[in-house]
């Protein structure tokens, strides 16, 4: 983190003597850069809404907006609440820590439940057993019923084609449905969060930072984890060529066979459609050193959801997806 | 489970002291841009295995031979189905040196919007031009929204240097005109590149093909452009956002005015006044995100406390008491339309600026301005999607707006709809353009305004 101390001790900063080639003193890192237009989102939101509400599945990205959260407001509390939308298929370590984190800062847990909905009836289990799309009709219904008018998203650009489109801002229609051809410019740091009521607002404070950024950032931040992000074993097994974790959700069937392998997750989603990569990472540092070595994106290494088709999330996205 | 980092972990990356370079692409269709954007992704290897597989895939199901590279920066089907590209996308990569965001626009439908969107928030803009046409209508629409917008560093890449035998003169004529040109509407500082995006000269590795040249590639040049400048020279700015006030047992009387420096530097014990009701105080403290400092500089977000208990609340401006801005409700201001219904005189809008938003009356368009040659038309009465004129706005309170060219942060705003919400335009204070620079000034070509000409208002 750039300091005033660091700043004070190398003397005259407005010198041309640059910590960095090209570059003032003045230049922030690309995570010092990252963190300060993710407070300011944040910050906007707050100023702007009146029940804005942070997307939490425990994945990291959804950990990583709770701590830069906390930052903007700190000392005083975070003044939004959390929304998990539970696909009945949840990783146990990620609900313990959901559970830890929501009690350690006294935040108030909304749960949107996709099991509710089959139980009900009103959803339908897929034949593939993936519960990642069932989740957008559970998601929508609370956003209406809690009237919340700004939703957080841990989205980011760098995932996915159909993301590298949105905007930081993204206006929502009373179905939640998204319509690229119909976003507004965004200019400048200008957000422009006006709505209608019924209608709501995405807002993705980590539009701009990458896989790498993440993990380098919750490196400097020291940000706790659930376990399953560093390497442990786990029975797995195979399917579209992913390590899926086996268990009563569906798997394994057939031909497949559950094997003990060193595994560990690079995102954390509905553990049907989440696959585990093999890995024998067991630190930050570790982690950090795979990711920039690795040569698939963590979408193509391990979301079954997103090999549906060319435009599989582009489709989730319109209907009023994350 | 998270295990002892310090600086550990991003040091084996190798990538802990790198900083942010965000630029932007332009070019008209068939220069290549996003063969250009594709090479750079693929050279600077921020292509992945299963991405490239994609591209692969796709070439092959269009028929195409070898994988074809602008299928990188390919977005939604709707483009897809209709082989056009609808708006701004933003990618990511990264070298050694530096992380770069890139907003890529399309050249065609919608340009000037998308155009002025990608270069708002720019360092950089590169402006492709095909070796063999030159310097054509939009390579100067897009010099002139480069301007505008006052992208800090233009680069001009003249593509497919291939298709003219790398032949030097063709490179000279083309960045001559261009420098000219782009040097009249007062762009600081051109860089031109003659480059193959498709061949791969020129773009990440230098070319055998043209010894001649002996400057940067592009991605050098992207590594190396400074991305900052010495700020005590500055304005400083700070709109508020949002008060911090815990009202807690352990931080009762803390108030705290939350913002993102949008200008120059703040230091504890200066004196400050706040902006539009002229009260003065003094810093007492800046908190950077749970640090204490004692300085905070453009673009930290920061928590500002002050040692006398005066009001102060979101959509304020903080300003050193040394060099306040003038407040007014009548603003000059050249504006982009962004949006589909038009904007009249006398039509009631919403303005943002910073984080005020008011009430403003739009009280007169004297004129639009053709970007293609500067030519400009009074009293359009209307500006449609894409127009660039100039407006005079009401506001119903005062604001503190800098000049654009001073502070691009604090020069622009947003004109909005107030009935359903629309972003309407993008508005930048003050002069349009700045002087031409250095004295060698295009004068052979008529399209271009003298100093004294037009656009004085």
């Amino acid at each position: 983190m750039t300091t005033a101390a660091s700043v004070e001790a190398a003397g005259d900063f407005g010198g041309s003597e640059g910590k960095r080639e090209g570059d003032s003193l003045y230049a922030l890192s690309h995570l010092d850069a990252l963190e300060s237009e993710a407070v300011h989102i944040f910050r906007e939101v707050a100023g702007e809404f009146e029940r804005p509400v942070i997307l939490f599945s425990g994945g990291k990205d959804s950990i990583l907006m709770l701590h830069l959260a906390l930052k903007a407001f700190a000392p005083a509390p975070v003044p939004f609440s959390l929304l998990h939308v539970d696909t009945g298929h949840n990783f146990p370590e990620v609900i313990d820590y959901r559970d830890r984190v929501v009690a350690r800062h006294g935040l108030r847990l909304h749960v949107a439940s996709v099991q509710d909905y089959i139980d009900r009836g009103v959803l339908r289990e897929r034949p593939d057993g993936t519960r990642n799309p069932l989740q957008t009709v559970p998601l929508t219904e609370k956003i209406q019923a809690e009237r919340f008018d700004a939703v957080f998203g841990g989205g980011r650009r760098d995932e996915e084609k159909a993301r590298a489109k949105e905007r930081v801002f993204s206006l929502r229609d009373e179905f939640s449905q998204w319509d690229p051809r119909r976003q507004r410019p965004e200019l400048w740091q200008l957000y422009n969060g006006r709505h209608a009521p019924g209608e709501h607002v995405r807002v993705f404070p980590l539009s701009n930072w990458t896989e790498l950024d993440v993990w380098q950032y919750i490196a400097r931040e020291s940000i706790e984890l659930p376990e399953i992000y560093f390497a442990h074993e786990r029975d797995v097994f195979k399917r579209s060529g992913m390590w899926l974790t086996a268990g009563d959700w569906g798997g394994p069937r057939g031909e497949e066979t559950v094997e003990r392998r060193l595994v560990r997750y690079r995102t954390v989603g509905d553990m049907s459609c989440t696959g585990a990569v093999d890995s024998d990472a067991t630190t930050l540092p570790a982690v950090i050193t795979e990711i920039a070595a690795s040569r698939l994106t963590e979408r193509g290494a391990t979301r079954a959801d997103d090999k549906l088709s060319e435009a599989a999330m582009e489709d989730r996205k319109r209907e009023g997806y994350f | 489970m998270t295990s002892n980092t310090d600086t550990t972990a991003t040091e084996l990356a190798g990538l802990s002291a790198t900083t942010l370079l965000r630029f932007a692409t332009a070019g008209s269709v068939d220069d290549g841009k996003s063969t250009l954007v594709g090479r750079l992704l693929h050279d600077s290897k921020s292509v992945l295995t299963d991405q490239m597989e994609a591209v692969e895939h796709a070439s092959r199901s269009r028929g195409g031979e070898g994988p074809d590279l602008a299928l990188l920066t390919d977005g939604l089907r709707a483009e897809r189905e209709q082989g056009i590209t609808i708006d701004v996308a933003y990618r990511y990569f990264a070298t050694p040196r530096r992380r770069f965001i890139l907003a890529d626009t399309p050249g065609h439908v919608q340009y000037t919007r998308n155009m002025v969107t990608g270069a708002s928030t720019a360092d950089l803009a590169v402006v492709l031009v095909d070796a063999r046409n030159g310097v054509i209508e939009q390579t100067r629409r897009h010099a002139a929204v480069a301007a505008l917008l006052r992208v800090p560093h233009v680069v001009l890449a003249v593509n497919k240097m291939d298709l003219v035998e790398y032949a030097e003169p063709v490179f000279a004529r083309i960045a001559e005109e261009f420098t000219a040109y782009a040097a009249d509407l007062g762009v600081p500082e051109i860089t031109a590149i003659p480059i193959s995006a498709l061949a791969g000269d020129n773009v990440v590795e230098p070319s055998s093909n043209m010894d001649w040249y002996g400057g940067p590639t592009v991605l050098e040049h992207l590594e190396t452009v400074p991305v900052s400048h010495d700020l005590t020279g500055c304005h400083a700015r700070l709109p508020v956002q949002y008060v911090i006030r815990p009202g807690t047992a352990e931080h009762p009387d803390y108030r705290g005015y939350a913002g993102q420096i949008a200008a120059g530097t703040f230091r504890v014990g200066e004196s400050v006044t706040v902006l539009p009701s002229g009260r003065t105080s003094k810093v007492a403290g800046i908190d950077l995100l749970g640090e204490p400092v004692d300085v905070a500089w453009t673009p930290q977000s920061v928590t500002v406390l002050l040692e006398d208990d005066i009001d102060v609340s979101r959509g304020d401006l903080l300003v050193p008491s040394s060099d306040t801005p003038p407040t007014s409700q009548d603003i000059a201001a050249t504006v982009c339309h962004v949006a589909d219904q038009p904007l009249t005189v006398g039509q009631r809008v919403l303005l943002k600026h910073t984080t005020r938003t008011v009430k403003a009356i739009v009280k007169q368009i004297p004129s639009r301005l053709t970007l293609d040659d500067l030519s400009q038309h009074p009293n359009p009465e209307r500006l449609v999607a894409n127009d660039i004129g100039r407006v005079l706005v009401r506001t119903a309170e005062p604001l503190a707006l800098d000049a654009y060219a001073d502070s691009r942060r604090t020069g622009s705003f947003l004109l909005i709809d107030p009935a359903d919400g629309t972003t309407l335009a993008a508005g930048m204070a003050g002069e349009a353009f700045a002087k031409p620079v250095g004295s060698a000034t295009g004068a052979a070509d008529a399209a271009v305004p003298a100093d004294d000409q037009g656009w004085d208002f």
